[in-house]
């Protein structure tokens, strides 16, 4: 019987390529679009945490109420103790200090006077000491456009479209302005080591690298940090880690001092849209496989009632010749079962074949995302992140929307009467 | 003596229409015994297909006994009439009602199939029903390859292939020529004679009538005669 249920698939393209291919492609667009959202989350997260925000920051409370300002003014003293404090406490994440600020560069020609002129976001970091993790971090060496990474103090990174936008070649020399930390003016020469892509539009508009040293000594903050940063070990965020972290840090500190600039945590998902996303990554996979669901037992409803509808003649001729209502209804099942197994392969197939493309070459979308802000890292080229959800987010949900599917439309040769299916014929 | 295979006593069936009745069969008696070669004849409209369908325990009675081998059709459950049907009753159809996708041997084997025959026993089966109907050089062909006339003795085999005590043949020959008719005819006569089944035709094409031992005339669903023909073509 097996068999013949077997034949009269293979036979008749309307009982299994056209589900077949209605599955396939649900499927597969399901894989590629759950591979496709978790890589974009994953990389506006992954570079929003490594660029600005941590998997969890230390700074005291009155930056973080301020933080959009940068106000440099209003960072931690004391951070290589609190440091100190942090590994002790948290070993298993990396600690590493971040100062940023806004200043203006100025390009001199050769008299000295000023050729260009134009507004930076300067981000100071290690770049410079032997235990520096923040080159790999960042993909330093593999962003390099012109030049080399710093080897010196005084030696700066610029962005590739900023440096050409100021018409500042590798070894020239520019003057950066700003306020430091006292709110005075400082002036101080710097040289451009060579340039860098971000692949982040908000950061190839106009930022510059700079030693954490260099800025210290430049904005007189002697040991301080706007921010120290953590990150876990694995480069992936851990909420209910980083949450039990935070809770535990800021605990700990509440109550011990009265200062007002006492050092708090905050995590990823303390900033809003971070926590929009991550929200989105978490139950975007619920969401795609609900959403197809209904769609694809909608659809294969209705192509299992229209293909019923055609083959009422073959129900009456069976239930002629014997066989049982619930055996014809039962070999319906199982031929969608055939279909909902083979289309739902083929279709994750696809998606991941697909999804791998993305995720090799990446889809560059920079020019549609030149005027994102920094307060989300939008990547400048796309990239779809294949994980072992993938493997089950558009198989399962083929598999059951298509037995859904038959299943309905079986309910026809039931509610039908025998008589009546023969009077058809 | 010759089994009873169908007794019928008082039998009605009605149809609701709008808020009454439309009475299809209306007091009907009947009984058909073993290796009988009979047709209900009459127009249009008269029942014919109605006590078929009864009689094939594709639908029930109204009112009324409808015995058919000793199993009450209106006391059947769904399993029951269709067990009843697998294993004793054959049908043939007006327009064949081959499987289309299947071949002329799948055709035929599937009634056995049903039955959970072995592969070995089918396939003896199978080749013995499609030489009762000369068609073994067709076993591969689909009935879209068939003429109409192959068609028709492919629904044959598949009605004969299991030996059913009773085949139920709802106009026939009706989307036949004259000379296929006749050698479906010929084919179920031959089939009757051999193996003792009987065969029951709701028609009024008189080529059939012409083969018929035993003609049930109806009208307006009542039996308006039961009649041996003095001059059949068996005879």
């Amino acid at each position: 019987m097996i068999r013949f249920i077997l034949r009269g698939l293979l036979r008749d393209r309307s009982r299994s390529t056209i589900p077949l291919l209605v599955v396939a492609v649900g499927v597969s667009l399901s894989v590629f679009m759950h591979a496709y959202v978790t890589g974009i989350m994953g990389d506006m997260v992954r570079q929003s945490a490594h660029y600005s925000e941590g998997h969890v920051k230390v700074l005291t409370r009155p930056y973080a109420e301020m933080a959009h300002l940068n106000p440099i003014d209003l960072s931690i003293l004391n951070a290589s103790e609190l440091e100190e404090v942090l590994v002790r406490q948290y070993p298993e994440l990396d600690w590493v200090h971040r100062i940023n600020f806004s200043a203006l560069v100025d390009v001199p020609d050769s008299l000295g006077e000023t050729k260009e002129q134009g507004p930076a976001f300067v981000m100071g970091l290690d770049l410079l000491s032997d235990k520096s993790t923040e080159i790999k971090r960042l993909h330093l060496t593999e962003a390099l456009i012109r030049g080399r990474l710093p080897q010196h103090a005084g030696e700066v990174l610029l962005s590739e479209q900023f440096a050409k936008k100021l018409a500042i070649k590798v070894g020239e020399e520019f003057t950066l302005i700003a306020a430091t930390v006292y709110g005075n003016m400082a002036y101080v020469n710097f040289t451009m080591s060579g340039t860098i892509h971000h692949g982040s539009p908000a950061f190839d508009r106009g930022s510059i690298l700079l030693d954490l040293t260099s800025a210290r000594d430049f904005l007189g903050m002697e040991e301080g940090s706007a921010q120290i940063l953590g990150f876990f070990a694995d480069g992936f965020y851990h909420d209910d880690k980083a949450l039990e972290m935070k809770n535990s840090f800021n605990t700990l500190k509440e109550g011990e001092t009265e200062d007002e600039y006492e050092p708090i945590m905050l995590c990823l998902v303390d900033n809003p849209t971070m926590a929009l996303y991550l929200g989105l990554g978490s139950q975007m996979g619920m969401w795609i496989s609900l959403v197809f669901l209904l769609t694809m037992s909608l659809v294969l409803w209705n192509a299992g009632l229209l293909g019923g509808l055609r083959r009422y003649q073959e129900f009456g001729i069976r239930l002629a010749i014997g066989e049982e209502k619930s055996h014809v209804y039962r070999s319906l099942l199982w031929e969608s079962l055939a279909v909902g197994t083979l289309g739902s392969t083929v279709g994750t197939a696809i998606g991941l074949f697909f999804a791998y493309l993305l995720q090799h070459y990446g889809l560059n979308i920079e020019a549609f995302s030149e005027n994102a802000s920094q307060s989300v890292m939008m990547p400048g080229i796309i990239r779809a992140r294949i994980t072992p959800v993938d493997f089950y987010i558009g198989f399962v949900p083929g598999l059951v929307s298509t037995l859904i599917g038959a299943g309905l439309a079986g309910i026809g040769v039931y509610r039908r009467e025998t008589a009546r299916l023969m009077n058809e014929l | 003596m010759p089994e009873t295979i169908i007794q019928v006593d008082n039998l009605i069936k009605q149809f609701p229409v709008g808020k009454g009745f439309f009475t299809a069969l209306d007091n009907i008696c009947l009984r058909i015994e073993s290796g009988e070669f009979a047709g209900l004849i009459g127009p249009s409209g008269s029942g014919k297909t109605t006590l078929l369908n009864i009689l094939g325990s594709l639908d029930s009675p109204s009112s009324g006994e409808a015995l058919v081998l000793n199993k009450s059709i209106g006391k059947l459950g769904a399993k029951e009439a269709a067990d009843l049907r697998k294993e004793a009753i054959g049908f043939i159809f007006q327009t064949y009602n081959l499987l289309p996708v299947h071949t002329v041997y799948e055709n035929v084997e599937f009634p056995l199939l049903l039955l959970k025959r072995t592969k070995k026993e089918r396939n003896l089966q199978v080749e013995e029903a499609l030489e009762w109907v000369g068609l073994q050089s067709k076993r591969n062909s689909r009935p879209n390859e068939l003429s109409g006339g192959e068609s028709q003795r492919v629904a044959i085999a598949r009605a004969m292939v299991k030996r059913p005590k009773l085949v139920l043949a709802d106009e026939p020959t009706a989307n036949l020529d004259a000379k296929n008719s006749f050698h479906v005819l010929d084919t179920m006569k031959e089939l009757n004679e051999r193996l003792g089944v009987t065969f029951l035709f709701a028609t009024h094409d008189d080529k059939v009538i012409q083969y018929l031992r035993r003609i049930i005339e109806l009208n307006d669903g009542q039996i308006a005669r039961d009649y041996t023909p003095e001059k059949n073509i068996q005879s």
